[in-house]
């Protein structure tokens, strides 16, 4: 099959890649540019382990085709700590044991960075509805609310 | 294996590109790529449109027409729709409604087509790239339509007045889930509180959305109280053929229809 050319930015940087027609946007991240944050987990937009940012949007990497984020500005978790700094977020879900065997973790953290770039004080409905598409089978779910609010809270504090 | 995609300028030439058969049309992805990535080996290749007029709402006099790419995000965005923004919400999670389209709806197979179950409801008009029908006879041959009719550009539909419009999903996951039963209502009443009109869909109870005629007819002249909805709560599921899945059986949904369609008309 041909080749297509697609180019984005990913995390701040320009990227270009020429791809397979029809490739999935988790699997150009994954396997052709080397960032395997998004996780291919059940494949049918379910889960939520794949979640990126597209312009601004959460998207399921698994069902997005790459070339349809031509041009676009993409962000994955492994864009978000600033060097060894994590970013908040990621501060309040290990500080609040809000991840076990971690597979979720990059898209739940990616919907959870929506949220709170569109709503920095949420309610604890917000978070509910935001992680609603991410599915954690370690957690239960409570301490991933938490963290949420907490890194909110925490924010709100330094924006003070 | 990626399966090649076409991008066409407009609707008519993605209608065009899909003829020929084994190519779908992309829309936001949640139903076709989903089946590829599931290994769907009767889907050969993508095809889709860039045409900005599959992406707009319009709304005036009391009628929307909204284009087929239009997302469950943008109709949740529009304040014009804010009575059917319940029904949008009920779609998947925040990154699903964020690219699943109202004309992608109309094709998803039951547990699936909530908001399809709302225009069921509304009796709203299907717009291709060539004609219109109406949304019970696109139901009724949906599965082939698009090859003589290409692709779909727009719904359209009287928005309903709030008090007008009821909407229900139940599922077993709050606040996303996969649909047990969905059932949709438009009901008109004179200024003594009877039923001039009912249009009542239901989802789940067949392999697409269907109407409960018989309980639209029981409702009809009757009021909204308890002992004006017996009849139609009685026949609500006359009809129907619900599904089996791993979320519920035809039981299952058999039984609690008359439970949740009471509840529903008592709200």
């Amino acid at each position: 099959m041909a080749r297509v050319p697609v180019q984005f930015t990913l995390n701040g940087q320009e990227r270009a890649e020429f791809i397979e027609s029809g490739s999935t946007l988790l699997s150009v991240l994954r396997d052709r540019m080397g960032d395997t944050s998004p996780k291919g987990g059940c494949q049918q937009g379910t889960c939520g382990a794949c979640s990126v940012i597209v312009d601004g949007e959460l998207r399921l990497s698994c069902l997005t085709l790459a070339e349809t984020c031509e041009g676009a500005s993409i962000e994955t978790a492994a864009g978000l700590a600033n060097g060894s700094e994590l970013h908040p977020i990621q501060k309040a879900i290990v500080e609040g044991f809000a991840t076990q065997c971690g597979f979720c973790a990059p898209g739940m953290v990616m919907a959870i960075k929506v949220l709170l770039d569109a709503k920095p004080a949420p309610s604890r409905e917000d978070v509910v509805e935001a992680i609603s598409g991410n599915i954690c089978r370690c957690t239960g779910y409570e301490p991933i609310i938490q963290a949420v609010l907490t890194a909110a809270r925490s924010n709100s504090q330094q924006a003070v | 294996m990626a399966l090649e995609l076409q991008t066409c300028p407009s609707a008519t030439e993605a209608s065009a590109a899909l003829m020929g058969g084994g190519k779908s049309y992309l829309g936001g992805g949640t139903l076709v790529v989903r089946a590829v990535n599931e290994g769907d080996i009767g889907i050969t290749g993508y095809v889709r449109s860039t045409d900005m007029a599959l992406k707009a709402i319009e709304t005036s006099g009391g009628r929307a027409r909204l284009g087929a790419s239009v997302t469950m995000a943008d109709i949740i965005g529009t304040v014009d729709l804010a009575v059917l923004a319940p029904a949008a919400k009920m779609i998947g999670g925040p990154a699903i409604r964020n690219v699943a389209t109202v004309g992608g709806n109309l094709f998803a197979a039951s547990p699936y087509g909530d908001f399809t179950v709302a225009l069921l409801a509304l009796g709203a008009t299907i717009h291709f790239a060539e004609g219109e029908m109406g949304i019970d006879a696109f139901l009724a041959v949906r599965d082939g339509v698009t090859a003589e009719r290409g692709i779909v550009t727009a719904v359209s539909f009287d928005i309903p007045a709030t008090e007008r419009f009821r909407f229900l999903k139940i599922s077993r996951v709050k606040p996303k889930g996969v649909s047990v039963l969905t059932i949709a209502a438009a009901i008109g009443t004179d200024a003594g509180g009877s039923v001039t009109d009912a249009r009542i869909a239901l989802g789940c109870m067949a392999d697409r959305p269907i109407r409960a005629e018989a309980a639209e007819q029981a409702l009809v002249g009757s009021d909204l109280s308890e002992s004006g909805i017996a009849k139609a709560v009685e026949v609500i599921g006359e009809g129907t053929t619900p599904i089996t899945d791993p979320i519920a059986s035809a039981w299952y949904r058999a039984e609690v229809l008359p439970v949740h369609f009471r509840r529903l008309m008592l709200d």
